[in-house]
């Protein structure tokens, strides 16, 4: 107990102060330097620049055939940049063959050997590193304790289960204690338990070990979970670069807004532009509204304010003393989730905004229920102007 | 239960049309060619003796099982008659042969394995496409181009490489070239097959964790194409071993093979019963390595369990 709770203290202080990337007098690890990589026509990856640092968890997230995957391979030495350099502690990385780089992959499809028993699988790697036996030996069975498979080293890949055969791929990526361990989906196989469990055991092991990890996702729930930092893509291009909370509290543009969780975005005019606040009147109410952000605008710019339905308070009464960030409208539907509602609201103009409240208790005197007239609200510092 | 039987009768149905077709067509010739080899050569129409008489009753049974014997097995197996060389000879062709087709074959099936899908209908065209032609018209074919003054000889003299022409027609390597040429699409088909359904991604994988190309090839490509390399090399071996066209038409008269000792005692010697006892070792030549292969599948699989 005392052990577990002094890992936990260690952890905690390492997770908490780490921020290589805000200082200035660290060299990045990986350095992705305008890199473009085309198949033809198509532009896979547009003029992408991006620093990762050592022990850093770092998350690639967009949608399929956003290019994140292509960027990961370009790493591996699978594809070439077309343009572009990308150096890997501080050695230019063209023309390195992916035998040759020390990075380890984590495959989508695990690509294990099929004819090769978990061991043998594990021990691949090393035996091409000219280790001797005893070596090989010790190394494969401190990775099958790691991931806890010890009775299953003679089975062969077909004779195991999903999770189990996840197992064995990483065992298998990890084994050569690779500079950078990339992992491509790692879990998209897993059903959403093993996959919840899988993440936090990810996160330990990145911390035991040292490692830098470099994941690719298209799950935003995973990566907000794994990831020190969260690079979203778009169509070749990073949309933003943030630890996760600022990618959900603050995104940089509505893309990245949408794509990450829910989100409200209110359309309307600039009022007053000041330094720390800015006032926005939007047709949706007749309420203005009031945002505790300074924004490089002007007064007449269009705006959008982009608020998470949990950031949105709901009531039958109209607040006292409240005559801004308020809504008028009725409700159009309920989601019961059990711990939360969701409340979809129908505003005069048509525009439906959704809220979600805790169930924060089992009885409520009068429930908030279909087509009730409701009022909903929001803090200034609740909401974030997108320009 | 209507149903039920009705669906167990369709499914005897279904096993049962390759069973009949298996007893028709294999069993029973099969042991007709095995009585006549524990016959007697007569002179007589049919040329053997016993024959079955039923309108003699039980004493016509046993008279004609007590006239068979295994004597032409012995005549067969003495080492003075050549056919246990013959064997022998056929078994060295039929190995060697394989081994030939085997390197021939591989580079093909890879390179048609790798090339891009739009075009590997079309390469597979190609590899099958000598069927059109007869088997017999493309060995033929085969003596124009080995003969003294065939396409061969003539060519490389144009060239100025040679000044007496090889001679290569009527020897074992006209066998072997025929063998090879002729056979080629039974190895390059399976072997595209099994290389076919590989993964690219395990060569990837491969790669990534630090095995050069080469490297790679033998430790994942090849094991992972030996069911293709397994099935080549049996469709391959098991006709070449009883070959008789291609030793007749491309062999000298040194080149000893069963098929052609067969066809000589059946010809040329009038022997039917002696030629039956060959033709029925033969059989055990080719089922006992076929067996042993299977129950060796048999085990991995039972031990892949």
């Amino acid at each position: 107990m005392a052990a577990d709770k002094a890992r936990k203290e260690t952890i905690g202080a390492v997770r908490r102060s780490f921020a290589p990337w805000t200082d200035p007098t660290k060299t990045p690890l990986i350095r992705f330097e305008n890199v473009v990589k085309r198949f033809g026509d198509f532009t896979a990856v547009d003029h992408v620049s991006l620093d990762i640092y050592e022990r850093e968890f770092f998350a690639l997230l967009g949608p399929s055939g956003c290019g994140k995957t292509t960027l990961m391979r370009m790493l591996a030495g699978f594809e070439e940049p077309s343009e572009g350099r990308l150096t890997l502690a501080g050695e230019d990385l063209a023309g390195v063959p992916p035998y040759r780089r020390p990075v380890n992959m984590m495959f989508q499809s695990y690509a294990l050997f099929p004819h090769m028993n978990v061991q043998d699988n594990i021990a691949f790697g090393l035996k091409q590193d000219k280790m001797s036996k005893g070596e090989i030996d010790a190394r494969v069975e401190e990775m099958l304790k790691l991931v806890k498979l010890e009775k299953f080293a003679k089975r062969k890949p077909h004779q195991l289960s999903g999770g189990q055969r996840q197992r064995v791929a990483l065992a298998r990526s990890l084994a050569k204690r690779p500079k950078v361990l990339l992992l491509d989906e790692p879990l998209g196989a897993l059903d959403k338990k093993l996959r919840e469990e899988t993440q936090f055991e990810l996160m330990d092991l990145q911390m035991d070990l040292g490692m830098t990890f470099l994941i690719v996702t298209h799950d935003q729930e995973e990566a907000m979970t794994v990831a020190d930092r969260i690079a979203v893509m778009n169509q070749g291009v990073l949309v933003q670069v943030a630890p996760p909370s600022v990618i959900y509290e603050q995104p940089a543009t509505r893309y990245v807004a949408d794509f990450i969780g829910e989100v409200n975005l209110i359309e309307g005019t600039i009022t007053t532009a000041g330094h720390d606040e800015t006032h926005i009147s939007s047709p949706v109410t007749r309420f203005p509204l009031v945002v505790a952000q300074g924004v490089d605008c002007k007064a007449g710019d269009k705006a959008c304010i982009a608020i998470r339905p949990e950031k949105l308070r709901i009531a039958l009464e109209p607040p006292a003393d409240q005559t801004e960030n308020l809504f008028e409208g009725e409700i159009w539907d309920i989601g019961y989730l059990g711990d939360l509602s969701i409340y979809h609201v129908e505003l005069a103009c048509g525009q439906r905004i959704k809220v979600s409240q805790p169930n924060l208790s089992r009885m409520v005197a009068r429930p908030i229920s279909w087509d009730d007239k409701v009022w909903v609200t929001f803090a200034p510092h609740a909401g974030v102007v997108l320009t | 239960m209507a149903m039920a039987g009705e669906k167990g009768r369709g499914r005897w149905f279904v096993i049962a049309v390759p069973y009949l077709w298996l007893l028709a067509l294999f069993l029973a010739p099969f042991l007709i060619v095995f009585k006549i080899s524990l016959s007697q050569d007569v002179v007589a129409q049919p040329p053997y003796a016993p024959i079955l008489d039923l309108s003699q009753g039980w004493a016509g049974f046993t008279e004609f099982l007590s006239g068979l014997s295994f004597a032409n097995y012995g005549y067969v197996l003495d080492f003075s008659n050549e056919f246990l060389e013959a064997y022998g000879s056929s078994l060295v062709i039929a190995s060697i042969s394989t081994v030939l087709l085997l390197l021939a074959g591989y580079p093909i099936a890879y390179a048609m394995a790798r090339a891009p899908r739009s075009i590997q209908p079309t390469l597979l065209m190609l590899v099958i496409l000598p069927f059109w032609t007869s088997f017999l018209i493309r060995v033929y074919a085969w003596i124009g181009i080995l003969s003294q003054e065939g396409l061969l000889n003539q060519g490389l003299r144009a060239l100025g490489i040679i000044d007496q022409p090889l001679e290569i027609l009527n020897t074992n390597l006209a066998v072997y070239i025929g063998i090879v040429y002729s056979y080629l699409p039974f190895m390059v088909l399976p072997l595209y097959a099994a290389l076919e359904k590989l993964d690219l991604t395990l060569l990837e994988a491969a790669a990534d964790l630090g095995c050069p190309p080469a490297k790679a090839f033998w430790t994942i490509t090849f094991p992972l194409s030996l069911p293709g390399v397994a099935a080549g090399a049996l469709l391959c071996f098991i006709p070449a071993v009883g070959e008789f066209v291609i030793p007749d038409l491309l062999g000298g008269s040194d080149t000893l093979m069963i098929g052609k000792s067969l066809w000589t005692e059946f010809t040329v010697n009038r022997s039917w019963t002696v030629s039956s006892a060959v033709a029925v070792l033969l059989l055990l030549v080719l089922v006992i390595p076929i067996v042993i292969y299977q129950n060796i599948q048999q085990r991995e699989l039972e031990a892949g369990k």
